[in-house]
């Protein structure tokens, strides 16, 4: 530092005046470091990010087929909405994604809760080799489990079905199971009444074990001298799971039931794959997203997607914004 | 079996009947868990008229070379293979450079609009993909990137778990007293980033990369929009189409299926303790 402030007494005037004109660039190109750091994110965001969300309101007011190009574009007010909000199917849909949901969100998180309870009294070895036999599915793609359980579900030769049958036709089975033989060939994915279920069961089986990893992982941040303590007062084992582990799991819990919500509203993958994106708009199999992508994408018209994603929007925020509003401060508080 | 029981709180007061019964159960898990995988496999090696003949089959057949050349057949398989990984690899590569520049911007500079950055990123966390698919297809259309890859990894770049997650890594990982050494030494900012945060950050790195791998292989979604050539199509897309053929050969996309799997569960199963640490970061920190 004093070396330099030498050097700098002793250069001539005119080097001095071209040092400190340097000396600005310079100052200007740190000044701008970090937005040349953040320049990747400002622009791929802006292009993908913001814009889109801007567009999007300004769509949601116009008539557009993508195929006949940006020119075919027409203004036509609230229109979009109001087709939307009165068309019987958008809430049709809106009903069979909340459904789905919640059933296969509560599967989730009543089954990966005691599981993980259950995974933490083993050791570590076997926790290990465990959670990650149940992790497994988290990591493939929705895609590819999907088309192996539309085999599965098939109805004439479907594992599931074969192995009802032979429950319902067993010598040892049938006084239990033999009721079922009268519904065969079930259409677990044909059924309207059923086909909910279906999907639900490849969502349930899709996530629970990321859920039952975080709660494992929630649970043993738990200090172990708390359950003694308890053992010691007298609390049993269920006590002891529900007043010491559960009311210390819960902003894991707050989390892992925040990112369901958020995932489950905008089910695509499965449905659509499970019933080969084929599926009327009136079935009961049909989520929010699968009825974007038809009005979008085969029926081409954008402007009324871009309502529908406008009303599943809020629909998301309202769902996510009632629960935060439940739960948010006790799951929040438990963090501190 | 039962010396895995090594935690002593739970050893005491569990009956060997209540053990076995915890075992069962978890164990039965297991099988819930795997059977599927172990489903599409067995048929790979089956063909129509076995798989569809309705007695009740547990055994391996003989049709896999039958089926792989049905499946080469039917669609290009190892192209769709290939773009898979193509776009997850570039995809990753690049989201790894732009957020940790960003993370590190965010954790080491002082600059002005630094908290609305902030603000907007946690915001564009709670945005559904769903809601900009429209726009995103529009503008991919409009700048010509219909049918490339590079539209289907581009907007996955920048992913605000990945960035804070980085600069998460930077703060705790990254003593300031190296930086300013650094900048005394008359390094530039990038070249501080470059060689000496950048190395440091590798276990956050991994991390990330493991997110955008499994992420940007198994997407479907923006593929299915933009993607539109055979040849220009995923793996995931291309076997989904195989549904909509008249008598789908299924021990063949069967096979397809299960190996679009096995890279994945490959790298899982080597570095599985990463990966499940990787994927519920967000979670437990």
């Amino acid at each position: 530092m004093t070396n330099q402030a030498e050097i700098t007494v002793d250069t001539p005037d005119d080097e001095r005046s071209k040092e400190v004109r340097s000396g600005r660039l310079k100052r200007f190109l740190e000044n701008g470091t970090p937005y040349w750091f953040l320049s990747p994110y400002i622009i791929i965001f802006g292009t993908f990010g913001i814009f889109p969300v801007f567009f999007m309101i300004f769509l949601s007011f116009h008539t557009w087929n993508p195929v006949a190009g940006l020119g075919s574009m027409r203004f036509v007010g609230l229109e979009n909405y109001a087709l939307s909000l009165t068309d019987p199917r958008l809430w049709k849909t809106m009903w069979n994604t909340i459904a789905i949901a919640v059933m296969s969100g509560l599967a989730q998180h009543l089954v990966a809760l005691p599981m993980a309870y259950l995974l933490i009294s083993l050791g570590a070895r076997a926790r290990h080799w465990l959670s990650t036999a149940y992790f497994l599915p988290y990591v493939t793609s929705t895609v590819a489990v999907s088309m192996i359980f539309y085999i599965m579900y098939s109805p004439q030769s479907g594992i599931i079905n074969q192995g009802l049958n032979l429950l319902a036709n067993g010598t040892l089975t049938s006084w239990a199971f033999g009721w079922i033989g009268q519904f065969q060939p079930i259409g677990w994915l044909q059924e309207n009444s059923l086909i909910r279920y279906s999907i639900s069961f490849v969502v349930f089986w899709k996530y629970v074990g990321f859920n039952i990893v975080i709660y494992a992982a929630g649970l043993s941040t738990i200090n172990q001298e708390l359950y003694e303590a308890a053992k010691i007062d007298g609390a049993s084992h269920m006590q002891r799971f529900r007043y010491v582990a559960l009311p210390l799991l819960k902003p894991f819990i707050f989390f892992a039931v925040t990112l369901t919500i958020i995932g489950n509203m905008q089910l695509f993958d499965e449905p659509y794959v499970l019933t080969r994106g084929l599926q009327q708009a009136t079935s009961n199999g049909m989520t929010i997203s699968n009825y974007l992508y038809r009005i979008g994408w085969e029926w081409l018209d954008m402007g009324s997607a871009a309502a529908v994603s406008w009303i599943l929007f809020v629909v998301i925020a309202l769902f996510t914004g009632l629960y935060f509003w439940l739960f948010g401060r006790q799951g929040l508080g438990g963090n501190e | 079996m039962f010396q895995l029981f090594e935690n002593p709180h739970y050893q005491r007061g569990i009956s060997l009947a209540a053990r076995t019964v915890l075992w069962a159960f978890l164990l039965l898990g297991v099988l819930l868990t795997i059977f599927p995988f172990f489903w599409g496999a067995l048929l790979a090696t089956h063909d129509r008229t076995t798989m569809f003949s309705s007695a009740f089959v547990l055994t391996f057949s003989d049709q896999l070379f039958n089926n792989y050349e049905r499946l080469i057949d039917i669609m290009p398989f190892w192209i769709g293979m290939f773009n898979s990984f193509k776009i997850a690899l570039i995809g990753t590569l690049v989201s790894l450079l732009f957020c940790s520049m960003c993370g590190y911007a965010l954790a080491v500079f002082k600059f002005r609009g630094k908290s609305a950055i902030f603000t907007i990123m946690i915001c564009s966390m709670m945005l559904p993909p769903i809601l900009t698919l429209i726009p995103y297809y529009m503008i991919v259309s409009a700048i010509g990137l219909r049918d490339t890859h590079l539209a289907v990894w581009l907007p996955f770049v920048i992913n605000p778990f990945g960035i804070f997650l980085m600069r998460q890594y930077v703060v705790a990982s990254i003593p300031t007293a190296l930086l300013e050494a650094a900048k005394l030494d008359g390094a530039s900012a990038f070249r501080t980033y470059w060689s000496i945060a950048l190395p440091l950050l590798r276990p956050g790195l991994a991390t990330l990369a493991i997110v955008q791998f499994v992420f940007l292989w198994n997407n479907f979604l923006q593929p299915l929009v933009i993607l539109t050539s055979t040849d220009q199509m995923v793996i995931t897309q291309l076997l989904r189409r195989m549904q909509g053929i008249p008598n789908t050969p299924w021990g063949a996309v069967m096979l397809g299926t299960t190996i679009s799997i096995i890279p994945l569960i490959c790298i899982y199963l080597v570095s599985s303790k990463q990966m499940i640490s990787g994927l519920t970061s967000g979670a437990v920190k």
